[in-house]
């Protein structure tokens, strides 16, 4: 399957799931809803896109000039040898999608650092907890409205900020 | 004390509760593993990350895509210069510049470095750790040849920043070739050393032969790549499968193991090794010397200054040394030369009211690199395996979000499967064969 | 010592000589540094020519700690207990700028420095240090050692 083709098979599977296309430094990139994220990639895991490997999973903080997290995914597919780049919006306020616990083994890792980092939940995850920082952090570190330099001790130190 | 831990709600009350790090010298001081055991046997596993969380991400953020450069560096300490090739090659698919045939070549050779002294110190370390020391001062003995070269080159031994977006910041060290021909010759022999001693250990065999092992499906599933995942019989080699650089011209082979267990992920990175130093040769034999300077006698830069005043263009300037083989007549096969991308060459800085502004042009802040808007996703071949950046940019000079895929985060998380079942001991080989590198697992 | 039948020194004197010679270490690695601290505790630069070459991974035993790396807040703790567990006289070296003040670090994650978490006797700076810096720090520790004003009040009877 070409790249062409590839999009419009997947864009034919997954039906009104996917909002949009778009091309990245020449890299498919589909949009999804966010409320079809984990039939979506349920799909794509399956034959014949056999996306078996989830390479990457992140989250870009877009509240200030948006209102919205976006959540990326880097899907892998070893028999065919091509990536592909997934990109679901949720509201910043109460961020929340699908675990997608079950489908992927490290997708319980890579959801919780997402849930540290940006405070986005995953539904049905089992056991979303802190996995970059500590129990007792207050915010998530990468959001934009976090400072850079706010440190959280766990203990006293010695004078210092 | 915060709320209880998935393993010690869930423990049996007969069983115990054992805590192995963060400070245990198998734990590479920053991985914590709770274990719920029964005598000797472990029932149940938490691993506990973090612990060297240094907000790469969140600093990046704050820095310009040139000084963020340095931080790339401490990410897989091990190999920093395949982690400087990751985000230069990713900023030059973002920028859309492409890269002097010489300056390809020398990150192959920089790149293939780093990548034997990777798997020297994961070795190293994971043998130690399995009571063979010799093997370990062996190993670091090795490691100090190839340090030497890239520290004859960079000048630095292991945080080098040497790759650049564009390009490197030099040209190899007039003595180089010395240098690789001694360090692959000390290696060789090091590796040859090795094999003797541990290949047919029945000691290192009974604690590695089958412990830790993991099916394709399972290292697919956790997104395992590089070593790990080869050592289950997958060939998947990203300078194989998306080449880069150069390596499409280079002929190595892709090592794979069997059944995806500690010594199959040993003597996968063993094999490796001998590839990874089969490529140097090869690139010793493809690059061709650095050109030679002009000749003449070269003039001080202040010199050369009140020259320039006086209308007369200098000959050659000479530059301090620690800009040693970046001078200009150099710099043209090194990097790309555009302003928006490279550093301008010091001796224009020096003498010329254009370098002066193009050099200030380039450091000052709002100015310098900047990416049009947009996201974008590359990956190397890490020392761990795919080791991928994502970068959004928002058109201004820092990124907007940088993002690194580590490889050994997706290897690390599967640790609780793999000791589930086993012997507290068989933990310090299964561990130490992952190769966790906490700047690289934590950020 | 031939032709010698006697030596006369101060206690003090062969304490510190004593201490500074037989250092037993406790290596507290996190990150970067623990790279050089290898090479610094290996053949090519070996360690053990100043009596530091025997590593303890029990703070009981050790009584020099060398805290290699970045210590972040998540760590904080832990290197306090390990320094609290350690007996006396003990001496703490911070290796590496992460270690001495935090170096590059200075965000939300990063302790700014670990003598804000245990008073620190000899500061090596370096991202990372050379071996030979290492090597330099330790025999500036060694000094120190051997200057120490000993604390007799142990000695005193009840």
């Amino acid at each position: 399957m070409g790249p062409e083709t590839l999009i419009d098979a997947i864009r034919t599977k997954l039906g009104p799931a996917v909002e949009g296309v778009a091309d990245s430094c020449g890299d498919p990139v589909l949009i999804l809803r966010s409320d079809s994220v984990r039939a979506s990639m349920a799909a794509l895991r399956e034959a014949p896109f056999d996306y078996a490997v989830l390479l990457d999973l992140t989250c870009v903080d877009f509240a200030a000039p948006e209102g919205r997290l976006e959540l990326v995914y880097h899907l892998f597919s070893l028999s065919r040898n091509v990536r592909l780049r997934l990109k679901a919006s949720l509201p910043a306020a109460d961020p929340a999608v699908e675990t997608l616990v079950g489908l992927w083994k490290n997708a319980e890792w890579l959801e919780r650092e997402v849930f540290d980092m940006f405070g986005v939940r995953f539904e049905g995850h089992p056991y979303l907890r802190r996995i970059l920082t500590y129990e007792g952090f207050e915010g998530h570190p990468l959001r934009k409205t976090y400072p850079w330099r706010l440190a959280q001790p766990r203990i006293p130190l010695k004078d210092g900020e | 004390m915060g709320p209880l831990t998935r393993i010690q709600r869930e423990a049996r009350p007969e069983s115990m509760l054992l805590n192995m790090g963060p400070s245990h010298p198998a734990m590479h001081g920053t991985i914590r593993i709770m274990l719920e055991l029964d005598a000797e046997k472990i029932l149940n596993a938490e691993v506990e990350v973090g612990y060297l969380h240094r907000g790469f991400e969140k600093t990046c953020e704050n820095k310009t895509f040139f000084n963020l450069l340095i931080y790339t560096d401490r990410l897989n300490y091990v190999s920093p210069l395949i982690n400087n090739l990751g985000y230069a090659m990713t900023m030059e698919k973002m920028l859309g510049v492409t890269v002097p045939e010489r300056a390809q070549l020398i990150r192959v050779l920089m790149s293939e470095i780093s990548r034997v002294s990777d798997h020297l110190t994961c070795l190293a370390a994971m043998t130690m750790e399995c009571g063979a020391f010799t093997v370990f001062l062996y190993m670091m003995k090795a490691r100090e040849f190839l340090w030497d070269v890239i520290e004859f080159t960079a000048g630095a031994r292991m945080t080098t920043s040497y790759i650049r977006i564009g390009g490197v910041r030099a040209d190899l060290h007039p003595d180089w070739r010395a240098s690789v021909s001694t360090a692959i010759r000390e290696t060789r022999r090091v590796l040859q050393d090795v094999s003797g001693l541990i290949d047919q250990n029945s000691i290192f065999l009974g604690r590695t032969r089958g412990v830790g092992a993991i099916s394709k499906e399972d290292a697919l599933s956790f997104g395992w790549t590089g070593p790990c995942l080869r050592s289950t019989g997958i060939p998947y080699d990203v300078r194989k499968a998306h080449p880069y650089l150069v390596y499409d011209r280079l002929s190595f082979e892709v090592p794979v193991g069997e059944f995806g267990d500690n010594y199959d992920r040993y003597s996968v990175r063993m094999r490796e090794m001998e590839q990874s130093l089969r490529l140097i040769e090869q690139v010793a034999v493809l690059l061709p010397d650095a050109p030679p300077l002009p000749a003449g006698p070269a003039v001080e830069p202040a010199e050369a200054v009140r020259g320039s005043r006086r209308q007369r263009t200098p000959g050659r300037i000479r530059l301090s040394p620690n800009l040693e083989g970046s001078e200009k007549e150099r710099l043209d096969g090194l990097a790309a030369r555009s302003p928006s991308v490279g550093v301008p060459a010091k001796e224009d800085t020096y003498t010329s009211m254009e370098g002066l502004i193009s050099h200030f042009l380039f450091f000052m802040g709002g100015k310098g690199i900047r990416p049009p808007k947009g996201d974008v996703y590359f990956s190397v071949e890490g020392g761990n395996g795919e080791l991928g950046f994502y970068i959004v940019s928002d058109g201004t000079d820092r990124p907007y979000r940088l993002h690194l895929r580590a490889p050994c985060f997706h290897v690390v998380a599967a640790l609780e499967q793999l000791i589930k079942g086993r012997l507290i001991a068989d933990v310090i080989p299964t561990f130490g064969s992952m190769n966790m590198i906490g700047g690289e697992l934590d950020r | 010592m031939s032709g010698f039948d006697f030596l006369t020194t101060r206690l003090e004197t062969a304490l510190g000589w004593g201490r500074k010679f037989s250092l037993f270490h406790y290596p507290f690695i996190t990150a970067c540094c623990g790279m050089e601290y290898m090479s610094a505790a290996c053949a090519h630069f070996d360690i053990d020519r100043f009596g530091a070459g025997l590593t303890r991974f029990s703070p009981r035993q050790a009584d020099l700690l060398l805290v290699v790396g970045t210590v972040t807040h998540k760590l904080a703790p832990v290197l306090r207990t390990v320094y609290d567990q350690m007996l006396e006289p003990k001496w703490v070296i911070a290796f590496g700028a992460c270690a001495v003040s935090g170096g590059i670090y200075r965000n939300y994650a990063v302790v700014q420095g670990i003598d804000r978490i245990v008073p620190v006797d000899v500061y090596i700076p370096g991202c990372p240090p050379r071996p030979e810096t290492v090597l330099d720090g330790l025999m500036k520790l060694q000094d120190k050692i051997q200057n120490q004003k000993q604390d007799w009040r142990w000695a005193r009877k009840p």
